[in-house]
């Protein structure tokens, strides 16, 4: 990891036709900058960890947990933490467990669609170590590679109780500003890609999806 | 019509080569048929017998035999009785007629098997269209010669630190310490 990408030049979109490349945006993504009064900052971070909107894309077997939590036992409302339908509207993403090399292609260009500040909190062991799919041809074993982690919940399934101390977790790092993987994968964006496209053999998408 | 599936697949003995016949629980019956009858066979089974339902179309890779066994697993709605017909290909050139003209879901099945085991089904629509695996570059998973802990080390990167036990051993030193001589 560790090149800074901001002195580079617009993505390369390989993976398009020649007429697909007009229709695709070739700029890369830039960083968000904090507002530079440091208050008014904080602010806006309290705010932010108020109205967390979640992505509702089941990208495992850990999304059943997800019902649960949004119905009225568990009442995820209560802290501002409620699921959206399109990645355009959401500013969390919940990685619902294990994720295949096809979903990870799907949750790659969900999640660059989402507008940021954006996060990811990932639930369940898979994510961090392949967990009992560790040995499966098709189950990514260390998910941080491909998309950056704010938040990890292990457990197999971790019940709705842990994913509500999740996301008072993350209300916490966003309040206190250390959420920073929006800005980690914008800043490390071909270490990112390059991981990506090591395993999508078949990358016929653009290398950022605005 | 025979409803008995005895005397349906005795009647059927006259015209095909049936083998290894055996009921593996009330409702179900199992035989074996060679590759070249089977399609004639299991159209004579849904138009003729009333087995109207593809359950399902799978394969086994036995590997030590050389052979694939083909299950298309076929189902009267009427007697509530199915019926599997096994069927075995060569494994080196693991290839079968297609069945999609009598069940169209087969189809689906069939880009499955090809995709998973690379068994091939001429004529099949679609069946080199992804399936589950999109870009798949190597040998295809299912087929036991796939190592898939190797693939997993060399493709996913497994995170530093995991340890795993022998079931065995550490069921022997942990569980039962003093049983073990």
């Amino acid at each position: 990891m560790m090149t800074k990408d901001k002195s580079l030049g617009p993505m390369a979109n390989e993976g398009l036709t020649a007429e697909e490349r007009d229709l695709f945006s070739d700029a890369r993504p830039v960083p968000y900058q904090p507002y530079p009064v440091e208050v008014v900052e904080k602010f806006i971070n309290w705010v932010r960890a108020n109205s967390l909107y979640m992505l509702a894309f089941g990208t495992g077997c850990g999304a059943i947990e997800l019902n649960p939590l949004m119905t009225a036992r568990y009442d995820a409302y209560r802290f501002g933490f409620q699921p959206r339908p399109t990645p355009r509207q959401a500013s969390v993403f919940m990685i619902g467990g294990y994720a295949s090399v096809k979903t990870l292609k799907r949750i790659i260009r969900s999640y660059e669609q989402m507008q940021g500040p954006k996060f990811v909190i990932a639930l369940g062991i898979c994510p961090v170590n392949g967990g009992m799919y560790w040995d499966s041809y098709n189950t990514v074993n260390q998910f941080d590679l491909y998309i950056p982690v704010d938040l990890y919940i292990t457990g197999c399934m971790p019940r709705p109780e842990v994913l509500l101390a999740g996301v008072l977790e993350l209300k916490k790092k966003i309040k206190e500003g250390r959420a920073d993987g929006h800005n980690r994968y914008i800043e490390n964006l071909d270490w990112y890609k390059a991981n990506q496209k090591r395993i999508i053999k078949n990358w016929d998408m653009p290398d950022y999806s605005w | 019509m025979n409803t008995d599936p005895k005397s349906i697949i005795d009647s059927l003995s006259d015209h095909y080569a049936i083998t290894e016949v055996r009921e593996q629980k009330a409702g179900l019956l199992l035989l074996k048929i060679p590759k070249e009858d089977a399609v004639q066979f299991l159209r004579e089974l849904r138009d003729g017998q009333n087995y109207t339902h593809l359950a399902f179309l799978t394969a086994i890779d036995y590997i030590e035999d050389g052979r694939f066994t083909l299950t298309y697993m076929l189902h009267n709605y009427a007697t509530h009785h199915s019926i599997g017909v096994h069927v075995d290909i060569d494994r080196e050139q693991a290839q079968m007629e297609s069945i999609h003209e009598l069940w169209a879901q087969a189809a689906t099945y069939q880009r499955e098997l090809r995709e998973m085991y690379g068994i091939r089904f001429p004529g099949s629509p679609r069946l080199d269209a992804d399936f589950c695996l999109e870009g798949w570059d190597d040998i295809p998973p299912m087929r036991k010669e796939f190592d898939t802990v190797a693939y997993s080390q060399d493709r996913f990167f497994n995170r530093e630190g995991r340890t795993t036990e022998d079931p065995r051993e550490h069921m022997k030193q942990i569980m039962y310490p003093i049983h073990t001589d």
